[in-house]
């Protein structure tokens, strides 16, 4: 574990060694405060309106501003994701340290392991951007807290998952371009998948529609914390992990 | 301390290595030679745990390298063929990273590091980034990095391989005050690097041993045949020439290497042990002809090969078991 927690430490400062890091965050922060603007821009219209129509309804912030950003947020995420995990392994591949790794004493596990947490906490901290426009809600509103942190570990769970499928395909090739294109195209499947069950309702489509992560995330967006949904995300950490290890011993083959 | 015993590695279509064995005692340097692609680096990454071996096996330190890798990567350290190092990181958090990686405890770590710098003199560029560093620099930090842990065997892939002049003997110097404490294998297709630096050869060509023996006792059975290169000048014939030179006492032979205005050019083979050159010179002369040049010519590892595959190799395997 000590092994794994050097890795990390290793990744996490050339994260931010280079301008990734913060490219990302101005990025994301940009991008997420731009969802979130226009959320509440169209909830204060909304509001006014049916206030002046005499709906005495008062609307709820979870559902008109929480909810969609949420989503929103999900979406950057299949962006985000390929660049923070293409460099992992396809870097230490071109650069010949591969070599120093897999002639230390430690085990392939927790390399993976320490290279996943690294790209993890990275994300978090991306993520954690936008938990500072979720507590200016609580500043001006009384928007319901559970439903927010359910969506944010849905968030989380959701990029664990894919954050693993990227460092798997960043082991096989030299190529960060290539490891970042085939990962956002994985990512990019996973989201369609859930286009299906618009138009069919056939098994094949409802498998389809099961393994995209969007029908996954719903949800968590709205506040709903299901075993179901837990265990798929977690499922894909799993089985993203696991490919990479594989993935690693055949490079040892083949080498 | 590293045994290897018919070690092998197939790759699709082609054996890399090919039943390999030899034994390397404690506190010896050892110069691995063979020409490019010979397969001494994939011999290197099978003992450093790089890579499996398809058949056979090898020990390092006393633990088998497909049995227990770990305990193996622990006592090994491994300079590869470019050192592997992180072009953003600085000089001295590379080897504090690597040091931790390699299992260095941490009351440690500040104690083998100053060691390590100090014996790879990187004082000056400890602060500077790995990526900045000129080549012989990131060649010392390299070997600074495989000795950080300390380890019995020190596996060294060409380390002097693009280095200027300078900075080739300073690291031969710095690999030969290494060696007792610490066992070393390293690589070259450099003959006089294994004569300066090693005490043990093991040659290698396409995968397969073709020796092991003493440097003194090989360079010994290699120089006792020399190859003359003559050039002579106003012989009516080149058949005449060679007659001539093949009545020489020790000349084992003789071929016409090229022709030009009837100047011919001549290699002569002698045998083992005899010093023919005032003879040849003074056959010519005595002939009435003119001696252009007359010089050993230096054997060529591909040379040394011919050799020893065509001649030595029963004899040459296994030297000094």
């Amino acid at each position: 574990m000590r092994n794994a927690w050097i890795l990390c430490k290793k990744e996490l400062k050339s994260y931010f060694a280079s301008p990734i890091a913060y490219g990302l965050m101005a990025f994301f922060a940009a991008i997420a405060g731009y969802f979130f603007y226009v959320a509440v821009a169209i909830f204060v219209t909304r509001s006014i309106e049916s206030q002046m129509m005499g709906g005495g309804f008062p609307m709820n912030v979870n559902e008109w501003v929480v909810r969609p950003v949420l989503m929103n947020i999900s979406v950057v995420g299949l962006f985000l994701i390929p660049m923070i995990t293409m460099r992992l392994f396809a870097e230490e591949k071109r650069s010949g340290t591969m070599e120093l790794l897999a002639t230390s004493p430690i085990r392939d596990w927790e390399m993976i392991l320490g290279k996943w947490l690294a790209a993890f906490l990275l994300y978090l901290a991306i993520l954690g951007i936008s938990a500072l426009n979720m507590l200016l809600l609580f500043l001006y509103g009384q928007p319901d807290a559970r439903p927010i942190l359910v969506g944010y570990l849905g968030l989380i769970l959701q990029a664990g998952g894919l954050l693993a499928l990227g460092t798997f395909l960043s082991t096989m090739t030299k190529n960060q371009i290539v490891a970042g294109a085939a990962t956002f195209g994985v990512c990019l499947l996973l989201w369609v998948f859930d286009w299906v069950s618009a138009y069919e309702t056939a098994t094949w489509a409802k498998v389809l529609s099961y393994l995209s992560v969007v029908t996954h995330f719903e949800p968590f967006s709205k506040g709903i914390l299901d075993t179901k949904d837990v265990i798929f995300y977690i499922s894909v950490i799993v089985l993203g992990l696991f490919l990479t290890a594989r993935s690693i011993e055949a490079l040892r083959w083949r080498a | 301390m590293i045994k290897a015993e018919g070690l092998t590695k197939y790759y699709p279509r082609t054996v890399a290595v090919d039943h390999i064995s030899f034994e390397v005692e404690k506190g010896e340097i050892v110069g691995f030679l063979g020409p490019n692609g010979a397969g001494k680096t994939t011999t290197m990454r099978m003992l450093t745990c790089f890579m499996p071996p398809s058949e056979g096996t090898a020990k390092v330190a006393g633990y088998d390298v497909q049995e227990q890798p770990l305990e193996v990567k622990k006592r090994v350290g491994y300079l590869p063929e470019n050192p592997p190092l992180y072009p953003e990181m600085e000089v001295l958090e590379y080897l504090e990273f690597v040091g931790r990686l390699k299992g260095v405890p941490n009351s440690k770590l500040k104690q083998r590091i100053d060691e390590v710098v100090e014996r790879c003199a990187l004082g000056d560029v400890l602060k500077k980034l790995n990526g900045k560093l000129s080549r012989g620099y990131q060649q010392r930090v390299g070997l600074a990095q495989a000795l950080i842990h300390n380890p019995d065997v020190l596996i060294l892939d060409e380390p002097t391989v693009g280095l200027d002049p300078k900075q080739i003997n300073e690291t031969r110097r710095l690999i030969k005050s290494l060696a007792g404490e610490h066992t070393i294998i390293l690589s070259t297709h450099i003959l006089p690097e294994v004569e300066q630096t090693c005490q043990k050869v093991i040659i290698i060509n396409k995968g397969k041993l073709i020796a092991t023996d003493t440097v003194e006792r090989l360079t010994q059975r290699l120089r006792g045949s020399e190859l003359l290169a003559v050039e002579v000048d106003g012989a009516t014939s080149a058949l005449q020439v060679q007659e001539r030179l093949e009545k020489v006492p020790g000349v084992s032979r003789v071929t016409l290497k090229s022709t030009t205005d009837h100047r011919y050019r001549f290699e002569v083979e002698t045998t083992k042990g005899a010093s023919v050159r005032p003879e040849v010179a003074r056959a010519v002369v005595e002939a009435g002809w003119n001696l252009y040049e007359l010089h050993t010519a230096a054997m060529s590892l591909e040379e040394i090969f011919l050799q020893l595959t065509a001649t030595d190799q029963p004899s040459a395997t296994g030297g000094d078991r």
